[in-house]
This record gives C-alpha cells, structure tokens and sequence, in this order.
C-alpha cells in the first residue's frame, strides 16, 4: 500500500510545532492559577490589543498552515517502488492550489485580462501583430474582457464579501448565544451589550475587526479563483499567492529567533545576578563585547561565514526546501545571538533586585538550593520581561527580514518571503509603466502583520508592567494614564536597526 | 576627570580583544582559509595551487593560532591570528579583493556617509523632541491619541517602503530632485536632500514616541507639580522645566551613536547611490570580499565603545549629581 504522500519535518517546522507546545502548555498552567491570569484578563480589556490579536490570529492560522509539509507521491507507471516528488509542499500550497499552479508567461497588472507587455502574435493569415496578448488564466473565462470585467469583478467581489459577512453573522450568534449562557441573560441584551460595548471583553471591537477580514477574504478567494487580485511577478506567479507565503517566514523569524535566544539570556542573565562575583564579570563581560559590535555588520559577516559553510557542506540537505529552510533556521541562530545580550542585561537587573528580596533570603536560611531558589523563586518572577520582551520583538524582528533580505544576508532566494518579493520588485520599479503591485502587495501585508504585532505587544506591556501605562479611549472619553517607561524597557531586537540610522 | 576618562578608556582594551577574537573565529575558524578560497575561486575544479595562491596573497597562509614551525615568541607572532589582529589594531586592514588599500577606500568615504548621516541625526532629534512636546503639552486629548496612533503606525512600515516610496513620489513623480548619484562640493546638496528627508521620516515613530515618554515621566515628579503650585503658565513649566530636565536622558541617549554616524547606513546608501561606508559594506557583502567586512566589524565596535565612553563622560556633564568614581 503506497502513500499519496510522504510527511516532510523541515528544522523550521519541528521548531514551531516545539513553540505550539510550550504556547498550550503555557497557557493549560496560566489557566490554573489566577495570579497568573488577571495580567492577561487586562490584555483581554484592551480593545486596541485584542482587535490586533484577532488580526494576528488569522496570519498565525495561514502560517501553520503552511508549516504542516509533504512530498507527494510522483504518478508512476507500474514500479512496485513509490516515488515522491522532490518538491516539497504544504497544506496551504494545497488550499491555494489554483494560485499556486495557475502561472502566467510573466508580468501581469492586478485583475488584468491581459499581459503587461506587448508580444509579436502570428496571425493565421502569415500577418504578425503586436498587441497584449489575453492572460492564460486571469480573466480567462471573459468573452470581451474591455467591456466585461468591471463588472464581472464587482459581482463576484459583492458575492464574495456578502458571503463573508454571512459567515460573520453566525458567528455573531454563536458569540451572543455563548456570552448569554454564561450570563444566564436573552440573547438580544447579549447582542446589544456587546454593541455597546458593556463586556467585559470588548466583543465589539473584535467583531469589527472580523467584520473587515472576514469581507476581504470572503471578496478576495471569491476573486483569486478567477483573476491574478494581485497581479503575477516577473515569471508569472500570483502575488496573492507569494505574500501568503510570506506570512511563514515573518512568523518564523519573528518567533524562532527569540525561542533561540530565550536559553541564553534567561541561563545567562539570572546567572550573573544571582551569583554575581566572578560569575557576573565573566557574562558582563561577555554581552558587552558581543553588544559592542553593530548588530547588522554581525548579522552580516556570521551569515556570510554561514553561506560558505552551506556551500561547502552540501550533504546537510537533500531539497532545495531542505536547503532554504536549513538557511532560515541559521538566520534565526544568527539573530538570536546578536539579539539576547538585551534581554539579558535586563534579566540580570532584575535578579540583583529579587536576591535581596526577604522570601528569597528565607528561602537561604533554609537552606534550599540555589538551583531550586532560581527555578521555583526568581524564574516566575522575571518572566513577564521575557514576556514583554518576546512581543517587543516580533514586529522589530519581522521588518529587519526585508531588510536584511535586501542587503542580501537574510533568507535564501528560493524562499519566498517580503523581503526576496521586495527585492525583486524593486528593480522594475524603472519600468514605464511602472510593476507597483508586487511592492505594494508586500508592504501592505507586512504592515498589516506588524501593525497589529506592534498594538499587541503594547497591550502586552500595558498589562504586565504596572508602572507602564499607555492611553487608553474608552467609551468615547479620554482617560488620562501616564506612560513611564524605564530606559531599558527598550526594545530588544532594536539591536537589528540600532546599528543602522536608516 | 581625566584619570576616570584614561580608566574608562583602558577598560575598552579587553572589549576590543574580545571583538576580534569573535570576528577571527567567524572569518578563520567556523571555515578554513581553504574554505573560502574554494568558495571565492568556485567549488569545482580548483587546483590546490590556486588555493595556496590565493591564500598566500591575502597572507593565510600561515597556522591559524599556533605556529609549531617556529621557535620562542614566533610560535604565536607567525600565525593568522597575530598578525591580522595586530594589523587591525595598527589600522592597517590590508587590501580588498580589488587590490585597493581598505584604509584608504574608509577615509575617502567617511565624509559621505557623515554628510547624509549628521543632517539626519541632527535633523531628526530637532523634529521629534518638537512632536513629542506636542504630543507632551496637549497629553490626554484627541491631539495626543491620534500622535501615539500615528507614531506606532509609522513604526509599523519597512525602512525600505520610504525610501522607494520617497524615491518614487519626489524623483519619477515630481522630478524634485535626482533619484541617486553624488556629487562633491556644493553639488551634492541636491543629492542629500531625498535621502535626509526619508531618513528624517523613517526614524521618526519610535523615537517620538519615546521622547514623549520620558516627557510624560518628567512631568509626573514632584517638581514640575511644585512649579504648576506656584502659578506657573503651562508653557513655562513645559519649556523651562520640563524640557530642560527631559534633554539630560534624550541627549545622553542619542551621544552614543554619534561615533557610529561615520559608518553611514547601510540601505539608504545602497538606494541612493552615494559612496560611502555604507553602501562600500554592502557591496563587500555582496561581492563576499571578507576583508572588508572584518574590516568594518572592527571599526563598526570601536565607534560604539568610543560613543559608549562619550556617554558616561556627557552624563558626568551634564548632569551633576553623578560622581566619578
């Protein structure tokens, strides 16, 4: 019995599913204990943190999809052996299979009928003309694309948006209808206690934010069936298709590095402040050094070292996958260990101040060890910073992958993500008329992801660190808080775009 | 003061050892010498001659840490190790791919880089501690909110998005000004501009919205509250007060990267075409010309430590309840 596919675990991939485990786990213990739940109960109360978390779900949801990967199987003609493609693929290359395999000869506008550029066409007659030549799948299924399309286009993004909203609907209902069993309350005061934004959780907020996405999509897969929404590149792939792809890399980056970094500053940190001595003159010591050298030029020679490395030990992978994924794990080890020498610094901080602390000396009296103090004592109580810290991160670390995409040290070329869509894109920028879509594609998605990334971790902070405050717009009136946040509350991953005034 | 500078100085010593012990065990030890030369000459058909070439030319020929060939201190003075260290503390960085002389190429682009760089740091301290006063005098009001919205929304988009996006509206659009290139004297403030202005814009959200913090923190001690008692007019409070005791974290903040303004930027250079350290890096990254990189990670971490040490100097003068010690 042969397989229709062969499960593929890149390193990147084992790593995330090692990330959704510590996430559930984390949460299943937060659960059980409320002092540790009212932070996240404020977070909760954030209407601006909780609309960008919604967002932020639906990137994660179309990152794990594209996680999950495998090699199908390759039709072959009565050998008793199976062969797999070499091609390694995921679940959402398969979701999104007609955007993926329905490629153009090469540059096409956004839901155009027609090619970018004029091509010399044979006429049956012996005669050649030069005219846009129709697209073979965008707006295919039009008779007279110039008299058809718009209105073509405004039916099926109406029909799509329509059953987007409908779907928005029930789960307006299903929402009111669990809120109303928990209050024990009709569902039509349910419904309008969230209108007016009466719940404790700001429903309302949320729901408009899936309002808006829920549309979109609904408008744009109704769409994508049939035309290239984005346009196609420079070999004809659908841009749709690539800024989906992207979301992976940005996740990946923006998670992996601190899950790299996360060992070394905690070891490291509580170490040299709960030790001190010798202890802490080696590890201050050490991050200053490794501080000291501008992030990006770090950054820069480390994954040089790492290409030559790569070409020089080739067996380490057997697919181009393989080989993309394996670069992109070593980015995330390369920034990680440029990037934990914040953390840590912070972390050590914190530790002097908790060692001094009365339940601690106790803990000394009576005579409990110092690897239990550190594990049941201090580590609970640094890990909001790593928390802070963590989200902080994310966006900082999202926006340096483009960056260093462009400077040519960031992910590998055959790995799609913002920063490789931006580099092509850029050098058509000259072109008249210009190739904008591809850009434009790709920032707007980087910015949504980043935008709500930023939000979040703001709410993030708001809750966790009582002594910060941002504003907050409730119920129409500005309530007026103080934001004071200490200098090394800093950003970590700034370390990336410290070096480098832009 | 001085006997604190010279400690403060000779406490970088041991830093600057261990940078180039970093930097050696990326460029020597993670690949060999060999490594590279097979890297720089292509994988396949390379003859072992071309690689003892090569390496020979760049002078890697020689033991890495240890030099068993040898006798007495020369057992560690002949190896890679020594001499490349030795080289860069002097200065000396060697020649580039090109057979240029790296120092040189450094001290012809150095003045570039600072004329994009100094206009932009200067510039963009003066505009956001502006912006963050306003946001800081008209705190909790719609003037404020939408400020904080706008900050987090500026820092939410690529460095790379303005550029184009600036290249694209001012240069093709507009024909303001050139899209790239440089020109000396006078010439090149029609090229400075764009990337000034961009530079300006792209930095501004995070750090509007951290001086507005500390403005905010300043604002909520005891003294400013003593000073709203005595009758004082807002605006005075905010300008002479405020203002001046906010400058001592903004200014002590912004004095470390002002050694590091000399190495320029790297992507805006690159996009505006203007020859200066920063687009000299990227264009050794993308031509893997090794020395070079080792060259500006080296220069890179000593304007750092320089500008760390400048620093804690400007925190002595500034502010005068620091002691030396």
């Amino acid at each position: 019995m042969s397989m229709l596919f062969k499960p593929v675990i890149l390193w990147t991939d084992a790593l995330i599913y090692l990330l959704v485990l510590v996430v559930l786990a984390f949460v299943w213990y937060v659960r059980r204990n409320e002092h540790m739940l009212a932070p996240w109960r404020r977070v909760g109360h954030s209407a601006s943190g909780m609309a960008a978390l919604t967002v932020l779900v639906f990137f994660i949801a179309i990152g794990l999809l594209d996680t999950v990967h495998f090699r199908p199987a390759v039709e072959n003609s009565g050998n008793s052996e199976q062969v797999y493609s070499v091609e390694v693929l995921s679940l959402l290359d398969v979701i999104a299979e007609p955007l993926r395999t329905r490629v153009e000869k090469t540059y096409s506008a956004p839901f155009a009928a027609h090619l970018y550029a004029r091509e010399t066409i044979e006429l049956p007659d012996g005669g050649q003309v030069r005219e846009f030549p129709r697209l073979q799948f965008g707006g295919a299924h039009l008779q007279n694309p110039d008299v058809e399309l718009v209105a073509d286009v405004t039916e099926r993004a109406a029909v799509g948006a329509a059953q987007g909203f409908l779907g928005w609907c029930v789960l307006v209902v299903l929402l009111g209808a669990l809120l109303a069993r928990q209050d024990n309350a009709g569902l039509l005061p349910t419904l309008f206690a969230i209108r007016r934004g009466a719940t404790e959780v700001p429903w309302n907020a949320v729901l408009l934010t899936l309002v808006l996405i829920l549309s979109l999509l609904g408008a744009a897969l109704a769409l994508s069936t049939h035309y290239h929404i984005f346009g196609t590149d420079k070999v004809g792939q659908d841009v749709f298709y690539q800024s989906l792809k992207s979301i992976r890399t940005g996740l990946v980056i923006g998670t992996l590095t601190t899950l790299m970094m996360l060992p070394f500053a905690l070891l490291l940190g509580i170490m040299a402040g709960y030790f001190r001595g010798w202890v802490d003159d080696v590890i201050q010591y050490i991050y200053t050094t490794l501080s000291s050298i501008p992030g990006v030029l770090l950054i820069a020679a480390a994954v040089l070292m790492m290409q030559v490395y790569m070409e020089t030990h080739p067996e380490l992978f057997d697919t181009i996958a393989a080989r993309a994924d394996l670069r992109l794990l070593f980015l995330c080890i390369i920034l990680g260990v440029t990037s934990w020498t914040g953390l840590c610094r912070l972390l050590r901080g914190e530790t002097l101040k908790l060692r001094e602390m009365e339940y601690i000396q106790a803990a000394h009296a009576f005579g409990v060890s110092h690897w239990r103090i550190i594990s049941r004592h201090i580590l609970p109580n640094v890990m909001h910073i790593v928390l802070i810290a963590t989200v902080m991160d994310f966006s900082g670390l999202v926006l340096a992958e483009a960056v260093l995409s462009y400077v040519g040290v960031g992910v590998d070329p055959s790995m799609i993500s913002f920063g490789t869509m931006i580099n092509a894109a850029r050098l058509e920028m000259a072109r008249e008329p210009m190739v904008w879509w591809a850009l434009l594609s790709a920032f707007g998605f980087m910015f949504a992801l980043v935008l709500s990334a930023n939000l979040f971790a703001d709410a993030v902070q708001d809750a966790f660190n009582p002594r910060v405050r941002t504003w907050s717009l409730k119920a129409g009136k500005l309530r007026r808080t103080e934001r004071t946040k200490t200098p090394e509350s800093k950003p970590v991953a700034a370390a990336a775009k410290d070096s480098n005034p832009p | 003061m001085l006997n604190y500078i010279i400690r403060r100085m000779l406490y970088a010593i041991p830093i600057l050892i261990g940078v180039n012990l970093i930097t050696f065990t990326l460029f020597f030890v993670v690949n060999t010498p060999d490594d590279m030369a097979r890297m720089q000459l292509g994988i396949k058909r390379v003859t072992p001659e071309a690689i003892e070439k090569w390496k020979h030319e760049r002078g890697y020929d020689k033991p890495l840490m240890l030099n068993d060939g040898e006798e007495g201190a020369a057992k560690f003075t002949h190896t890679i190790f020594f001499e490349k260290s030795a080289a860069m503390f002097a200065f000396d960085f060697g020649r580039a791919d090109d057979g240029r002389d790296i120092a040189h190429e450094i001290k012809s682009r150095m003045l570039p880089s600072l004329a994009i760089a100094l206009p932009v740091f200067l510039l963009g301290l003066l505009a956001y501690i502006t912006f963050a006063l306003v946001m800081a005098f008209f705190r909790a009001t719609y003037v404020d909110f939408w400020g904080v919205v706008l900050c987090v929304a500026l820092m939410s988009i690529s460095s790379l998005f303005y550029i184009i996006g600036g290249q694209f509206l001012i240069s093709k659009l507009w024909h303001l000004v050139p899209i790239s290139g440089y020109g000396g004297g006078l010439d090149a403030s029609k090229f400075l501009v764009l990337p000034v202005i961009i530079g300006v814009i792209s930095g501004a959200g995070a750090s509007t919205r951290w001086y507005r913090t500390i403005f905010l923190e300043e604002m909520s001690k005891d003294y400013v509250r003593t000073a709203r008692a005595k009758g004082l007019p807002e605006s005075i409070v905010l300008f002479r007060h405020v203002l001046r005791n906010a400058m001592i974290p903004i200014l002590t903040g912004a004095v470390v990267v002002i050694p590091l303004l000399f190495l320029g930027s790297l992507i805006a250079e690159s996009f505006f075409g203007i020859p200066g350290l920063g687009s000299y890096t990227i264009d050794a990254i993308n031509s893997q010309d090794f020395a070079v990189v080792r060259a500006m990670v080296f220069l890179g971490s000593l304007l750092y430590i320089i500008g760390l040490i400048l620093t804690d100097i400007s925190y002595t003068l500034v502010d005068p309840r620091i002691r030396l010690e």
